[in-house]
């Protein structure tokens, strides 16, 4: 059975038959993907899956990876920052390290093609290459520009602006800008495995691995432990419910030896639990997508309780398992939950608590807000989705009218 | 598309869709009365229609886009209610479409006393959508083999023909232009009276099929 013929009991035969007409009009063509790492990071994760389904449906896709030095990437990484409105001292040298490399980078790579997508701020100054090749330009972030520090963003719309188009994840993270803006939300892939199907045996052999048990109902969070992702807040919001309703916390995050930056705040959620037995941290590597998908299924509610977040893929994957899910009103959140219908979209940790007790004590509710999710992530954020949407990108770069007749 | 006149087969076609922000955003109720004064007409299709794809059930909260953000981020209920209200099917052109939102909004402005901004972070973006017609392997040039196809498209093939057709291309219903060429005026017609607007996609192709098998079963069963 063909990659894309897996899906088909997921998606239906319709959404497989869509990407092959699409597929058809998309025959030989050079789809060219630019990032700037191969393994880790969003956009290598996307590619990764994306690659070799656009190769089965007749398109060229090629995906290069460009060089830079450590100078480099720790200019990218202020730049990064600097764009999401966090606060970064970028100097014209760094400037002059960013455009020396991608000028460098710009020679060495083949820029031939149909389209070129540039993915993240990293590779997106290979647009100063755009006179030497035909294809069309798509910048794809999943950045939030609303609110950037002032000189990263003047030194960064000029080149954004020079895109036949950019791409982003929901109209919130969008500049106030007039260059032609795409949304498409990122997704998850149902068939892998972190989203696949688990049988009751294979979650229970994982809770035996953590010896834990389901005498109390558990209350997840999967985030790794940065600050932004409010562990602290998560457990204030479990003790305020626990003092009406019994439960276990579970938090889920990333393993400070193989990110040390991402979960720098683990000692401060160690201290804050206080050896409280309820509450049960997990140090997981990035790879162990197995255990996540356990964790996620044997949980009775999903938090993401985070301050600043980007689209929230952490949520799509609780929905799709049909979790009744409980998460901040930010980000890209709020374009999968609608409060009260496919999930709970909640300000605080006063108004989390409060969901938590109501939901641990009506599952009947929180059941049908879990179908309801899961309806929601079937219809908008699977990875069938995602392909088409970048499949209806590259048709439309190559004919701009409004109404296109394929 | 394919609609042609009688005997040439009717060719469904189905469509994709690829949204598009515009870059202009509203904070209140004035701004965003400017935008939909000088928006793209796209702009105000896609904010009526884009609904009519994506739900399953009835909608339980008004069916535009713009009735919604009135309603429940500005709080202005009973303008959203109004314009909730506006019945697009009497509509063949978007212009005027977008007269009856502009003035139901400059009617309640008038007598409004005082203006809530959205909180922040809610504020309206306006939106636009690609269309990417795709040829189907269905077509039909009997009236049997039309109610045989209707019942294998995808939604998104209806609602091409009985939305898209209509409005964004301003060319009529394109079921009932190509039954009344096949010479069911009446059949025509009465899709033509038909509301699409408050019925998922599925209700509608029921009820569409409902009235093409009556009409089978008429021909194939009453002399003439």
């Amino acid at each position: 059975m063909s990659r894309l013929d897996q899906h088909i009991p997921i998606v239906g035969e319709q959404a497989v038959d869509e990407l092959r007409l699409l597929g058809r009009q998309l025959q030989g063509k050079l789809m060219r993907h630019i990032s700037s790492m191969a393994v880790g990071g969003g956009a290598a994760e996307i590619l990764h899956r994306m690659v070799p389904y656009f190769r089965e449906l007749g398109i060229d896709a090629r995906w290069d990876v460009i060089k830079g030095n450590s100078d480099f990437y720790a200019v990218t990484r202020k730049l990064h920052a600097a764009l999401q409105g966090q606060p970064q001292t970028l100097t014209e040298r760094d400037f002059t390290v960013y455009r020396d490399t991608l000028a460098q980078n710009g020679a060495d790579l083949d820029l031939s093609g149909d389209l070129i997508l540039t993915h993240d701020p990293q590779p997106a100054g290979l647009i100063m290459h755009k006179n030497k090749t035909a294809a069309r330009w798509v910048w794809d972030g999943l950045l939030d520009l609303s609110a950037p520090q002032n000189e990263a963003w003047d030194f960064f719309r000029p080149l954004l602006e020079q895109y036949d188009a950019a791409i982003f994840p929901c109209p919130t993270f969008a500049p106030p800008i007039s260059m032609r803006q795409i949304l498409v939300a990122p997704s998850i892939d149902p068939l892998s495995e972190r989203n696949r199907d688990l049988t009751a045996e294979q979650v229970h052999d994982v809770l035996n691995d953590f010896e834990l048990n389901l005498e109390k109902p558990a209350v997840t969070q999967v985030a790794r432990f940065d600050p932004s992702k409010d562990a602290a807040g998560v457990i204030d919001a479990y003790r305020l419910a626990k003092k009406r309703v019994d439960c276990q916390l579970w938090l889920v995050g990333g393993d400070p030896e193989e990110d040390p930056e991402g979960n720098s705040g683990l000692a401060a959620v160690r201290e804050k639990a206080e050896n409280d037995p309820d509450i049960h941290i997990f140090e997981l590597s990035s790879t162990d997508h197995a255990a996540v998908n356990a964790l996620q299924r044997a949980s009775t509610l999903v938090l993401q309780k985070s301050i600043k977040e980007g689209f929230g893929l952490t949520v799509t994957e609780a929905l799709w398992k049909g979790k009744p899910v409980i998460a901040s009103a930010l980000g890209g959140i709020p374009l999968q939950i609608t409060h009260n219908e496919s999930g709970i979209l909640t300000h605080s940790v006063e108004g989390t608590a409060y969901w938590i007790r109501q939901l641990l004590q009506e599952p009947l509710y929180a059941k049908r807000l879990g179908e309801n999710g899961r309806q929601r992530v079937l219809d908008n954020f699977l990875l069938t989705r995602h392909l088409r949407d970048y499949l209806l990108v590259f048709l439309s770069t190559l004919h701009p009218q409004d109404i296109l007749r394929a | 598309m394919s609609v042609a006149e009688h005997p040439q087969p009717f060719r469904f076609v189905t469509h994709l869709t690829l949204t598009e922000l515009t870059g202009r955003r509203a904070h209140d109720l004035l701004e965003l009365l400017r935008h939909l004064k000088t928006v793209p007409l796209s702009v105000i299709y896609y904010h009526t229609h884009h609904f009519l794809e994506r739900r399953r059930g009835l909608a339980p909260s008004p069916p535009n886009d713009f009735a919604f953000w009135i309603s429940h981020t500005l709080q202005e209920g009973t303008l959203g209610e109004r314009l909730a209200a506006i019945d697009t099917i009497q509509f063949t052109r978007l212009e005027n479409l977008r007269e009856a939102i502009v003035s139901t909004i400059e009617t309640y402005l008038a007598s409004a006393k005082s203006l809530r901004p959205a909180p922040e972070g809610s504020d309206f973006f306006f939106m636009n959508s690609r269309s990417i017609l795709l040829p189907t392997s269905y077509e039909a040039a009997t009236l049997e083999e039309f109610a045989h196809a209707l019942k294998k498209v995808s939604v998104h093939s209806i609602y091409h023909h009985v939305f898209e057709a209509r409005l964004r291309m301003e060319r009529g219903n394109d079921f009932a232009k190509w039954l009344a060429g096949l010479g069911e005026k009446d059949l025509a017609w009465q899709i033509t009276l038909m509301d699409p607007y408050t019925q998922t996609l599925e209700s509608l192709r029921r009820r569409i099929l409902r009235l093409v098998e009556r009409r089978l079963f008429e021909i194939n069963h009453v002399p003439a």
